[in-house]
């Protein structure tokens, strides 16, 4: 017969993994990190991811972007439209993900909801519609055809801002998918149980294995490994701290990975400047092709 | 086959030039606070041409404080009036495009034939481009939030003086920036005459200023607290520490670096024209060129009749006086420059690739190198993988498209990428593959005002030319 101590049910507290390559591996590290109520109460773990998941996850985008990239855009548009379904049908766990730490209501966490999937069908629509805004035909005095078109700039690290865990990680994940790249997002870790369920949305909604990768942890201590790493090229970064940023850009320097830099009090409900393709400019390189035209 | 000999043709328009040349700030040529000056010479006849104010750091200081004071003025004036006076500029380059190129050429050993039909129509060309956005780049960025970035230094290298220095203004002022430009130590005098064009188009004063001198200059200007944004064109060596140096201030800054740009050859391009791609892609400029084709992949079952071809193209190339309009390879730019394209010819020969040289004569004085390929050439040696800046080929073969790609693309560069084939599904799908912001298809050193130019990855970041171009001198929406 079942003791008094354990006849109430003991709630599983959940330790969540990252999200590399399709697959949620635990951080190779074995570190995790609590999460906490507001209460002080142990919600749940999350992965802390290390430098060598960073690398791993890295290494997964790299092999998995050429192909996003040679995806038609409608195609990838496609894809971030499914993203909003899947963030649609989650809209009751992600509210409660978002009130779990006690530092927003449920009625703002309910618009954090509404504002997020609103981004996520904005840039699904900009797959197939960006290259007309950055590119286009350019009118050269000479007998030559000549078109500028931007494309994938490859992988891409996003950094994703303290504040609004959703809309804030949507932010700097969807213009970098939206234009072709493979990226390793980081979560913030204020409140990090969004970014730590994100690779579940992510896994049901048809963006290929590889493509979008989800790490938790601590950002500051990736930061100078995210700077120098090659085969990263380049980064969208919001809420960073000042030595944070400087870092970045200071490692960034050596490579020339292309840094984009969001106020550390962006407005994250601001569509006009979010959904906007400048926001997207550092994550293309614009290509210009030449070609004689003549019989 | 009688054997015709090419009588001289020189270009004999005489140009003035002051013997001592101050800094131009605020408007006026003045004395340099440094009260030191250096001497530019002619690197095709080693003679003295004259003396360039040499500026300090108390002279940037006045520059930029000039530049800070005529912003406002110029970034709230009318910007159709702000076009006309870019037009205006435009027009005047034209009227005295003749001296323009004799003096580039002279300061800098460039053929005049380029100077004259290359360089100089391009300068007015892409102030002329650039006038006409002052008033519309509201449509060049539609919805977005648009303001000047504000004061601008911009440093310049030595191997289109005028060229760069138009690049580099016309954009910035089109978006209501006012600048602060350093000209490269070796070719100062273009830019200090295009300072007098603006006086006499009345540019108001601060609007340009022009800081000569050497590195203690250049140093100065990118890491002046005073400016909002720096732009560099020159190598990925110095781009690099420029970057770190801006790193964390807030300031912009876009770079324009070096190259080692893949030239690629299908069996089934068009030859004569492919040749003549060739020549031109590595030895326009004397191969000076940062986006110059100095990496060739042939299709290895056109290579040998194709190097047969290009050698026999070599030696019809006239090396020598750049001031004669039958020359097409003038001085390299400086003694210091060639010696280290000597270094590259030599490190080549020294790794088991073979050289091939034209057997032209070259002038006695001045610094003359002969156009140069290298045979067996590995992917790993150091003249396929460092830019050399100078008339050194190196060639190598191919037998697929892929292997094309992967051995055009593995490089830290991006900067252009040429193909020749005559079938026009592969041209286009080779295009979507280069790794390059430029990339030339059955033509090569193709440039214009309103196609953006720039490279990927070290080859540095940001555009010139065209609407992408603007990007460089705008806030959008508060970035």
């Amino acid at each position: 017969m079942a003791s008094k101590a354990t006849s109430a049910k003991l709630s599983v507290i959940k330790t969540y993994k990252l999200y590399v390559g399709g697959a949620f591996p635990r951080s190779e590290s074995g570190r995790s990190l609590p999460v906490k109520a507001a209460d002080g109460r142990v919600l749940a773990h999350i992965s802390h991811a290390s430098r060598k998941d960073l690398r791993d996850a890295i290494e997964v985008a790299h092999a998995a972007q050429p192909k996003w990239a040679n995806a038609t855009a409608y195609n990838r548009g496609q894809v971030l439209y499914r993203l909003a379904e899947m963030v649609q049908a989650r809209e009751a766990e992600c509210i409660a993900l978002l009130c779990a730490t006690g530092e927003i209501s449920r009625t703002d966490a309910r618009k954090e909801v509404a504002l997020s999937i609103d981004r996520c069908v904005a840039w699904a629509g900009w797959a197939d519609k960006i290259a007309v805004v950055l590119g286009g035909k350019q009118p050269v005095a000479g007998p030559y055809l000549v078109y500028s078109t931007p494309e994938p700039i490859g992988v891409v690290v996003a950094v994703a801002p303290e504040k609004n865990p959703l809309l804030g990680l949507l932010s700097v994940l969807l213009p970098a998918l939206a234009v072709g790249n493979a990226v390793v997002l980081c979560g913030g870790h204020r409140n990090p149980l969004i970014a730590a369920t994100f690779g579940e949305a992510l896994a049901t909604s048809d963006v290929p294995p590889g493509v979008a990768n989800v790490l938790t942890g601590r950002v500051s201590e990736l930061i100078p490994w995210i700077a120098s790493h090659r085969e990263v090229h380049a980064c969208i970064a919001a809420g960073l701290s000042k030595p944070d940023a400087q870092a970045l850009e200071l490692g960034a320097a050596e490579n020339m990975k292309r840094v984009t830099i969001l106020d550390r009090d962006i407005d994250l409900a601001d569509n006009a400047a979010l959904h906007s393709p400048w926001i997207a400019e550092r994550l293309v390189e614009v290509k210009t092709v030449w070609h004689p035209s003549a019989i | 086959m009688p054997d015709f000999e090419y009588a001289p043709a020189p270009e004999t328009v005489p140009v003035e030039i002051a013997p001592r040349n101050g800094l131009f700030i605020g408007g006026q040529f003045v004395a340099p606070k440094s009260s030191k000056y250096r001497t530019t010479t002619n690197p095709a006849t080693e003679t003295a041409l004259a003396e360039v104010a040499e500026a300090n750091a108390k002279d940037v200081d006045l520059a930029v404080a000039a530049a800070r004071k005529a912003l406002k003025p110029w970034a709230n004036m009318k910007a159709t009036e702000r076009a006309k006076l870019l037009f205006r500029v435009a027009r005047r380059i034209q009227e005295r495009s003749r001296e323009l190129a004799v003096l580039e050429t002279l300061d800098s050993g460039k053929p005049i034939k380029e100077s004259r039909d290359d360089d100089v129509p391009l300068v007015a060309h892409h102030f002329f481009h650039h006038a006409g956005w002052c008033d519309k780049l509201a449509y060049a960025f539609p919805g977005a939030r648009l303001e000047p970035i504000g004061v601008c230094g911009q440093v310049i290298p030595w191997n289109f003086p005028l060229l760069m220095a138009a690049w580099k203004i016309a954009p910035a002022l089109a978006c209501g920036n006012t600048v602060v430009l350093k000209p490269a130590e070796t070719t100062p005098l273009s830019a200090l005459r295009l300072a007098e064009i603006l006086q006499e188009c009345d540019l108001p004063p601060g609007v340009v200023n022009i800081v000569t001198g050497g590195p203690e200059a250049g140093k100065a200007l990118v890491a002046h607290k005073g400016l909002n944004k720096v732009a560099f064109t020159g190598s990925t060596e110095v781009g690099k520490a420029i970057a770190a140096t801006v790193a964390g201030s807030g300031r912009k800054l876009t770079l324009e670096l070096g190259g080692k740009s893949p030239h690629i050859i299908f069996a089934d391009a068009a030859i004569d024209q492919a040749i003549e791609g060739v020549v031109s892609g590595i030895w326009f400029n004397q191969g000076e060129v940062c986006c110059a084709g100095s990496r060739l992949f042939v299709e290895e079952r056109i290579l040998d009749t194709f190097i047969e071809r290009l050698k026999a193209r070599m030696r019809s190339l006239r090396v020598g006086d750049p001031m004669d309009k039958n020359t097409d390879v003038g001085a390299i730019n400086s003694k210091e420059q060639l010696d280290r394209i000597q270094h590259y010819i030599k490190l080549g020969i020294d790794e088991g690739a073979t050289p091939f040289e034209c057997s032209t004569a070259l002038p006695s004085k001045g610094y003359f190198c002969r156009p140069c390929l290298f045979t067996n050439v590995q992917p790993s040696h150091t003249i396929a993988r460092e830019e050399i800046f100078g008339p050194v080929l190196s060639v190598m073969s191919f037998r697929t498209a892929e292997e094309a790609v992967a051995r055009a693309n593995n490089t830290n560069y991006g900067l252009s990428a040429g193909v020749w084939t005559e079938k026009g599904a592969k041209a286009l799908e080779m295009a979507a593959r280069l790794k390059a912001g430029v990339v030339w298809l059955n033509t090569f050193n193709r440039f214009d005002p309103s196609a953006p130019f720039g490279g990927y990855r070290e080859s540095g970041f940001g555009r010139e030319g065209g609407r992408q171009g603007l990007r460089a001198y705008l806030k959008v929406d508060g970035r």
